[in-house]
């Protein structure tokens, strides 16, 4: 395991006054829906995800930080143009639907390594059950694109990611009391696992986002409903997974672990990339995010007095795996998809809170947009059609 | 009331005429935006390649056009799925959901001839070709119109008869590729099924005269 300090504070990455785009420079050619590796996609999507999430917290940190706001809106608007570039990679062959399909590989797939990887059990377990959800998501979605638009989600999926059932989308859905985890602890907690919640809480974030704006793009009332029922579970786990972050880490803090999960993230699409156009895309902005974090740790310094060892980890954690990890997922389907959550806990179907049951035979009693969508609905190649006529 | 139109807003309509002699645009004109699009023309890759096994020539402009049509007639029997729940709907345009239905099993089964035509010629039925990606682009304004709620039945047969006219012209093309690849067996079945496409734009054709009519 490489060293990740020495790293981190020797390499200073390109400075911010260096750090420059042009138009032409942000739109350039999108990657091929067909031929490019599935994973290159997904990763097109986690980092679109990360600099959202850092773009959001940017803001939020600016309204409650006048000293700070100077310094985040400089490294805001690199970081908008980040976003850009990394977004408008994704074709526009791609109707709404198939993205919405890569985007639940993202959760599927990058959950599941973060899930396998986590070294604190309780987070893992979050991770688990957030997984099958998201899992039941894909199921929903891909009958939703056979059954509309009459295209095999796996032409997407590249056959590293199943097309099944996980835990119903209409069990999903709780009372806000029983989406709230436990924190993990700032002071104690491995340096992994912060990284971890900040991708995947980013990852979920802009899921939510995505479905909210294209949800009503769609002119089926089946498609309408559906992206409103799986943006409401979206909306659910970014209320999970924001809650295992602990809130009392300063802003300062926060900032520079939001720079470090963007190194460390880009460090990781940089190792796994296929596509060498885009890998240098991922070096460029790697060391555009060295840049930003030696910023945040400078003024973490001068403001908070304290010193960045006490925040940044003391090796270079292994980047997340971004690959199939169907025994995982089919592992933990087989045992934890009757899982629930009662408050703070993941719990047996039977120990579910009233107030989650309650709330959900409210939203579910004039039907289920998931449970319509996916009606008889088994997976096969090409589509279900050939199934029947073949 | 249709607000969209200047008349609906007198005053709001006179004062956006202002608006052609307030604007001192740069100069230039549409012509800029084609330059735009040509750099990025010139510099685009292609949308994707032919699946494995690659072929060249001839063959492969086949295996990528029986793709495209693998594409449409799947996507192509979703569009009758919802034709049926748009005729249910309107039930007093009197069109037969029978017939419909039959013509909707004829394009599965389409879906199923080519798959089983690319199987034939060593090609995967499940891989997606460019020209499959592209049709999909082209359906996607089609399949929003068929599933809208507000549209009268009228304006979804005019949007199959978009698809059925291109379908047609489609399958003439697979005739005269497969032909000109000497595979006899092929032409005969692409030629049976172009004879049922050619009743499925006949049927449509009169079906959405009657319902236009009728308002």
């Amino acid at each position: 395991m490489r060293r990740m300090k020495p790293t981190l504070l020797e390499n200073r990455g390109v400075p911010l006054e260096r750090q420059k785009f042009t138009w032409r420079d942000l739109v350039q050619k999108p990657i091929s829906k067909l031929d490019d590796d599935a994973y290159t996609r997904v990763r097109i999507i986690l980092m679109n995800g990360i600099e959202l999430e850092a773009n959001r917290f940017s803001h939020s940190c600016a309204r409650m930080n006048k000293a700070l706001q100077a310094p985040l809106a400089q490294v805001r608007r690199i970081e908008q143009h980040q976003a850009t570039m990394i977004n408008w990679l994704i074709g526009p062959d791609h109707s709404p639907l198939e993205t919405t399909i890569a985007y639940e590989q993202v959760a599927i797939d990058i959950t599941a390594a973060v899930a396998m990887n986590e070294p604190d059990s309780y987070l893992a377990q979050v991770y688990r059950f957030g997984l099958l959800e998201d899992f039941d998501h894909m199921y929903r979605y891909s009958a939703l694109l056979d059954r509309l638009e009459g295209k095999d989600a796996n032409n997407i999926l590249q056959s590293y990611t199943d097309i099944l059932p996980g835990r119903p989308t209409i069990d999903e859905h709780r009372a806000p009391v029983d989406d709230l985890r436990k924190p993990y602890d700032r002071t104690s907690a491995a340096p992994l696992s912060k990284l971890h919640a900040l991708t995947i809480m980013s990852a979920e974030q802009q899921t939510h986002n995505f479905y909210m704006n294209i949800g009503p793009m769609y002119s089926d009332p089946v498609a309408r409903q559906l992206y409103a029922e799986i943006a409401s579970i979206e909306e659910q786990h970014t209320t999970q997974y924001e809650s295992i972050i602990d809130p009392e880490e300063s802003w300062l803090e926060k900032w520079v672990l939001h720079e470090l999960t963007e190194v460390y993230n880009y460090h990781g699409c940089m190792e796994q990339e296929s596509n060498p156009r885009i890998k240098a895309i991922w070096e460029r902005f790697l060391d555009y995010e060295l840049g930003h974090l030696h910023m945040a740790l400078e003024l973490f310094k001068k403001h908070e007095k304290r010193d960045p060892e006490e925040i940044l980890p003391e090796s270079l954690p292994e980047p997340i795996p971004h690959a199939s990890q169907r025994e995982f997922v089919r592992e933990t389907l087989a045992g934890e998809v009757d899982l629930r959550a009662n408050g703070a806990e993941i719990v047996p179907k039977s120990k579910e809170g009233k107030e989650s049951i309650s709330y959900r035979k409210q939203m579910n009693s004039e039907g289920s947009p998931s449970e319509t969508v996916a009606a008889g609905y088994k997976w096969a190649p090409g589509s279900e059609l050939k199934l029947k006529v073949a | 009331m249709n607000q969209s139109g200047m008349q609906t807003a007198p005053d709001g309509g006179q004062a956006m005429l202002e608006n052609t002699e307030l604007t001192k645009p740069r100069r230039g004109d549409e012509s800029d935006l084609a330059k735009v699009r040509l750099e990025y023309a010139k510099d685009a890759d292609p949308v994707g390649t032919i699946p494995e096994p690659m072929q060249s020539g001839m063959a492969a402009v086949l295996m990528d056009k029986l793709g495209e049509r693998l594409a449409f007639e799947r996507s192509g029997t979703r569009l009758y799925d919802a034709l049926l729940v748009k005729c249910a709907a309107d039930p007093s345009k009197a069109i037969s959901s029978k017939e419909i239905k039959h013509i909707r099993d004829e394009e599965a089964m389409h879906f199923a001839l080519v798959g089983a035509a690319i199987q034939s010629l060593g090609g995967d039925p499940t891989a997606q070709t460019p020209s499959a990606d592209v049709a999909g682009v082209e359906g996607m304004g089609l399949m929003q119109v068929l599933n809208d709620p507000k549209t009268t039945v009228a304006q979804a047969l005019h949007a199959i008869l978009v698809a059925e006219m291109t379908d047609n012209a489609a399958w003439e093309e697979l005739i005269e590729l497969t032909s000109q690849a000497g595979n006899d067996d092929l032409v005969a079945r692409f030629t049976k099924a172009r004879d049922s496409e050619l009743e499925h734009l006949a049927k449509v054709q009169a079906w959405y005269k009657a319902a236009a009519m009728k308002g």
